[in-house]
């Protein structure tokens, strides 16, 4: 047993252990938190890959980014998460036949000879000096630059379609429109009306009762 | 891997694609600063780029195969002729749209720069060469499909359209790429001409090749609308508003057909003896399916889907041959079919105005009372998707089938015609409504602007002229066919 692989094993352990409670904390805010956990301890597995770009990413963008937004909107909705569960023991059993079939058959796929460990070689230690994301960044704006520039026009398109399905010109919305303030003039707003300084008095007093 | 090299030499072969998206995204910004009653600048600007993009595709019709982007893209003569196909077809789509989409106060900017990018993506599907373009073009044709169908939003019918289409089309892209990653794990590569060499040289492992394949033919089969994923097709080109459903049924359908050649003759050539019975099963249930349901049908929009789940069936019999010859059947047909589909849902979008759809069989009751020509056009093209000569319907047909049964399908066939003799009943349905029944609720003249009458009645008499003088396209297509694999 090397050092890289007792932490392999806790790693995993914490990974499990984390993944585990998200789904099974009563408290959805508990659950964020383990989650973070579980991103981080697998970000900590991926480095012992030499990984090491995609691990800092993980715990920027996902840590940093994704989970920090879901905190927030978990606290601020308020949900009762208990009623959500009701009737989740009664799906356990099912549940639990599904999740074993499922692991024995990754287990037969993963351990048969078409994925087995030994069916492809461990590309090994990189060489000192070997940069991971220096490596990546190479191969993104190279090689890759055909996809990576079609994946950024697949973003803009989600961007184009969602703005134009939500954004809408509510009737009720009150906005200000600078050009329409700015073009404002005296007579539009003011209206001087030119009225005698005395009222006469009615011709005729109206009949007291009528 | 030596490091690659840019230089206006490797960017040429994709410079039709490389202008769209630069022209999309001008619109895009253009089309912001302009006030609401110029919105017609905006589509105006989009037909004249696509027009542009195609030109320009078609000036590159005949060059030799060019492979760029580290072997991401292929510019062959394949590409390029169903490029310009496409564009077109395109173009026309937004043509016909413009009267009823102005009516509905549908013609925002989005309309047109979502059909540019879908254009983008189609152009990228039919020009790839490796996995991920190949997915990569699929997904940006698919996103803006999803959204165009969804700009209706408060019609509750396009709205639910929108829904299925959206998920039933991310299930078939997790498919593929469910597929598509087994493929890579049995054939260690990305790009299509080495998996096609680990192929050849029994490197891959057959059993997950083939376990692979049988989920990447499955989406592929969902994006085509085959029997038995073609439950979103009667729902999506029925629910949806009738320029979305035109943008959904006759262009990508010929991208479609480039990237099943790409996927499956070109990447999975070494599979065929698979691939092809997997095909013989999808094209006899979409036969039959398609052409027996469409029968039952009262509306013209859910009649003309499950005609095209039928066609879909013709087209995968060329596909299924897995000679030269069929494979530019196939093509043939796929492009002489988008010509109709422009065609039939013209019709429908000529006839309908303001708060009116023209969508139902009804509609076209006593048609010919109520304008010669356009009953004459719409005869033409129902007698062509129906496979009645002298339209091209019936030739395309016949390339297609010939290809079957030199390659040994001749139980297919047989059935396959049989179908198609059923499926004549529906669309001469059609033609007895317009011509021998009287119309309904009096007899408006048939409207509709000076511009899409003509270009209507061009579309109609080029699938009429098509069925008599077939012989350039079909020689574009063969010799394209034969430049290409």
């Amino acid at each position: 047993m090397n050092l890289p692989l007792i932490a392999f094993y806790a790693f995993a352990a914490i990974l499990l252990f984390a993944a585990l409670r998200v789904i099974t904390a009563r408290n959805p805010v508990h659950a964020a938190l383990w989650l973070v956990l579980a991103f981080f301890t697998a970000a900590a597995t991926w480095l012992l890959l030499y990984a090491e770009f995609l691990a800092i990413t993980l715990v920027l963008v996902y840590v940093g980014a994704v989970m920090v937004l879901f905190l927030f909107v978990v606290m601020m909705l308020d949900i009762n998460f208990d009623k959500l569960r009701e009737g989740f023991w009664g799906h356990v059993p099912l549940a639990a036949i599904v999740g074993a079939l499922m692991a024995f058959e990754m287990v037969l796929v993963v351990g048969s000879r078409e994925f087995g460990g030994d069916s492809v070689a461990s590309p090994g230690a990189p060489p000192p000096g070997h940069s991971n994301t220096k490596e990546l960044g190479r191969l993104i704006y190279t090689d890759y630059v055909f996809p990576f520039e079609l994946a950024a026009v697949v973003l803009l398109v989600a961007i184009v379609a969602a703005i134009a399905l939500t954004l809408r010109q509510r009737k009720e919305s009150r906005y200000q429109d600078p050009t329409e303030q700015l073009a404002a003039t005296r007579a539009g707003r003011l209206k001087i009306v030119k009225m005698a300084a005395e009222r006469e008095p009615p011709a005729t007093p109206p009949e007291a009762g009528a | 891997m030596n490091t690659a090299t840019f230089s206006l030499a490797t960017l040429a072969p994709a410079i039709p694609e490389i202008v769209l998206l630069a022209l999309a995204c001008t619109l895009l910004l253009v089309d912001l600063f302009l006030a609401e009653r110029d919105r017609h600048v905006t589509y105006w600007l989009g037909i004249v780029a696509l027009l542009g993009v195609a030109v320009l595709a078609a000036l590159t019709i005949g060059r030799p195969t060019a492979v760029t982007f580290q072997g991401m893209f292929v510019s062959d003569m394949m590409s390029q002729v169903l490029k310009v196909a496409l564009l077109a077809s395109v173009a026309i789509t937004l043509l016909y749209s413009r009267e009823y989409l102005e009516a509905r106060g549908l013609l925002a900017g989005e309309f047109v720069s979502l059909s540019l990018f879908a254009s983008l993506g189609m152009l990228v599907m039919v020009s790839a060469n490796h996995f991920l373009t190949l997915y990569l073009g699929l997904e940006l044709l698919a996103l803006s499909l999803y959204a165009l169908v969804a700009l209706q939003r408060d019609s509750v019918v396009s709205t639910e359209a929108a829904m299925k289409y959206f998920v039933l089309g991310a299930l078939a892209s997790g498919m593929l790429l469910y597929g598509l990653s087994m493929l890579y794990g049995a054939t260690g590569s990305l790009e299509l001409n080495r998996v096609a060499l680990a192929l050849s040289h029994s490197q891959a492992n057959p059993t997950l090749a083939a376990f692979g394949l049988v989920f990447v033919v499955a989406g592929l089969a969902f994006k085509l609308g085959a029997v038995p994923f073609h439950m979103w097709v009667p729902d999506v080109y029925q629910g949806a508003y009738t320029p979305a459903t035109l943008l959904i049924g006759a262009a990508p359908k010929i991208a479609a057909f480039a990237f099943v050649m790409r996927l499956l003759a070109h990447g999975l050539g070494g599979l065929a003896a698979d691939w092809s019975v997997m095909l013989a099963i999808l094209a006899a249930a979409s036969l039959a399916v398609g052409n027996l349901l469409a029968i039952a049908q009262t509306n013209l929009k859910r009649m003309l889907a499950y005609s095209t789940i039928s066609h879909m069936g013709f087209l995968l019999l060329g596909i299924l041959s897995g000679s030269d010859n069929g494979y530019s059947s196939a093509m043939f047909y796929v492009i002489t079919y988008a010509l109709m589909t422009l065609a039939s849902f013209g019709m429908i979008l000529l006839l309908s105005r303001a708060g009116f759809e023209a969508e139902n069989l009804e509609d076209f009751r006593g048609l010919n009372k109520r304008s010669k020509w356009f009953a004459f056009v719409m005869l033409v093209v129902m007698f062509s998707l129906a496979g009645i000569p002298p339209a091209v319907g019936f030739l395309a047909k016949l390339a297609v089938l010939q290809a079957a049964l030199e390659a040994g399908w001749t139980w297919l066939v047989v059935f396959a015609v049989l179908m198609s003799v059923i499926g004549a009943f529906y669309y001469l349905r059609v033609v007895k409504l317009m011509y021998m029944d009287e119309p309904v609720g009096g007899e408006p003249p048939v409207a509709g602007r000076a511009d899409m009458r003509v270009v209507l009645s061009a579309n109609a008499l080029a699938v009429l002229l098509l069925g008599i003088v077939p012989a350039p396209l079909m020689d574009l297509c063969a010799r394209a066919i034969t430049a290409s694999l």
